[in-house]
């Protein structure tokens, strides 16, 4: 099973690289770092946080394109060219395909952000003399736990809406909805009155917290770096969040129909 | 000895449902037996619903009512492909693969590996004649060259039973004797072949048994001796059942 999952996603990852979207990411990468190298100009600290702030939200941005986009399009074109055909002719399920998929997106996600966090992190650490990588190994690997769910979540909706267009665009507007509102909630669901109460309540409760991952001022404020724990306890609920999207997932990949 | 049966169709029924219409059966109760070592043509004209028992056949579309094994394995189950090899009618492959690397993406759901991964991929390629291009992306090969990449990713689990979706189709005629021969090679080999095609003259070339199906049914089954007895070829017998022809009636 894993020899499957790990072919389709292998396809996956050598699409990506012949496409040549993997260059346009690199020439994004050099803008950031051309950026970052500026952080002191002026040896004034408040412009150093503030380019380090806007590096780390274009690379939140291009996080977010990267994902939703890759993993909008793979299913629908498996489907569109037809070779979800041939495909589905060999001993694989349906949802070997989906986890191939997801692994694939991932993994490209995953080693995307390698690169931009590690030439923003070693430019950003070189100038500043402040060797804080702890930091920057916590911000990086809570933004691919939450790139885990965005992917699973992406791949359910390609399965949902008929175009990747369609799946970008909502996608997009979720994820940004959640992390610009999500954490605020809680709160404005008990200042209303019911039954807007409850609506609310249950929202906050069920929509995945994207939120939780975003832990870009430990790398901007240079803030003391969160615990193993509190480390471990996001992971677990990433992988809560992206199993839940991907069972679902898996239910609706079978039941759709192929003809 | 008995033959074994490689295909049994039972009682298949399958309907397409589209929204403020009623069901459309795109297959009505079929029933049909595949045996070891036969080369079966599937025939009938378009919307006869070959595609869609095909599409049960490789589990794509799950049936209405009935059902049909291979090998005696529910086709619902993803083992009853292990020893089938699918060529589609048109080549929907990986354009940005190589021939090779398509070749051992496939051969990796079989759970093909290492040497004998490799031995598979250089058997195949030999078979179809692409042994000098296997390293080109397949988006520079021509469309008889992906049609032979196709009967080379069927092939790569050195399968049993072989399902070609008009293999011929669109081919020049170089490529079409290409296809033959190797068909009738795998024939030779004891492989079973189970095939729609429209081209008759082809079918009537190679296959031991037909079955000729229109709108949704059996019209009429049997070997290509005992079908063209007493008629001038196999089309004649195939417009007379599909009632486009009556019997002794001539086109012109």
């Amino acid at each position: 099973m894993m020899g499957r999952i790990w072919a389709v996603a292998a396809v996956v990852l050598k699409e990506l690289y012949r496409r040549k979207d993997v260059y346009v990411l690199f020439i994004l990468t050099v803008i950031l770092t051309l950026m970052a190298g500026s952080v002191n100009f002026f040896n004034d600290h408040n412009i150093v946080r503030y380019v380090k702030e806007i590096c780390l939200l274009l690379i939140w941005i291009a996080s977010l394109v990267i994902a939703v986009t890759m993993a909008a399009r793979h299913i629908p074109m498996e489907r569109e060219s037809r070779t979800i055909f041939p495909l589905l002719a060999k001993p694989i399920t349906r949802t070997e395909v989906l986890l191939g998929k997801f692994v694939g997106c991932w993994v490209a996600c995953v080693l995307s952000m390698l690169v931009f966090y590690a030439f923003f992190g070693v430019v950003c650490m070189a100038r500043e003399h402040d060797y804080t990588v702890i930091n920057y190994l916590q911000a990086f690997l809570l933004h691919t736990w939450m790139l885990a769910i965005i992917v699973a979540m992406t791949l359910v909706g390609s399965l949902v809406f008929a175009a990747p267009s369609s799946t970008n665009t909502i996608i997009l507007v979720v994820c940004t909805g959640i992390l610009m509102v999500g954490r605020h909630l809680g709160k404005v669901a008990m200042a209303q009155h019911e039954p807007m109460q409850t609506l609310l309540l249950v929202l906050y409760y069920v929509i995945p917290h994207l939120e939780f991952f975003d832990v870009r001022d430990l790398i901007i404020h240079a803030w003391p770096a969160l615990t193993w724990t509190t480390m471990g306890l996001a992971g677990a609920y990433a992988a809560v969040c992206t199993t839940f999207f991907l069972a679902m997932g898996a239910v609706l990949f079978r039941r759709k129909s192929l003809t | 000895m008995a033959s074994q049966a490689v295909i049994c169709i039972r009682d298949l029924r399958v309907e397409y449902e589209t929204p403020g219409q009623p069901p459309h059966a795109a297959v009505k109760g079929l029933n049909l037996v595949v045996n070891q070592g036969e080369t079966f043509g599937f025939l009938g004209p378009n919307g006869a619903g070959k595609t869609t028992t095909m599409n049960v056949l490789l589990g794509f579309v799950k049936p209405t009512a009935g059902g049909a094994t291979i090998f005696d394995v529910s086709v619902g189950n993803p083992s009853a492909r292990q020893r089938i090899g699918y060529l589609p009618e048109l080549t929907y492959y990986y354009k940005f693969l190589t021939a090779v690397e398509l070749l051992r993406f496939y051969g990796r759901m079989f759970g093909l590996r290492g040497a004998e991964m490799e031995r598979r991929i250089e058997t195949v390629l030999n078979l179809v004649e692409l042994q000098d291009a296997g390293r080109r992306q397949i988006k520079t090969y021509s469309k008889g060259m992906q049609q032979r990449v196709g009967l080379a990713q069927a092939l790569i689990n050195n399968p049993d039973l072989l399902v070609l979706d008009e293999p011929t189709s669109g081919l020049d005629p170089i490529g079409r004797m290409t296809i033959r021969a190797i068909i009738q090679r795998l024939k030779q080999e004891g492989k079973t072949v189970f095939f729609s095609s429209h081209e008759l003259g082809e079918v009537e070339t190679v296959c031991d048994r037909v079955c000729i199906l229109h709108r949704g049914a059996v019209c009429a089954e049997g070997s290509i001796q005992d079908l063209t007895r007493g008629k001038e070829n196999l089309e004649e017998v195939f417009l007379e059942v599909i009632g486009f022809k009556k019997a002794g009636e001539s086109l012109s």
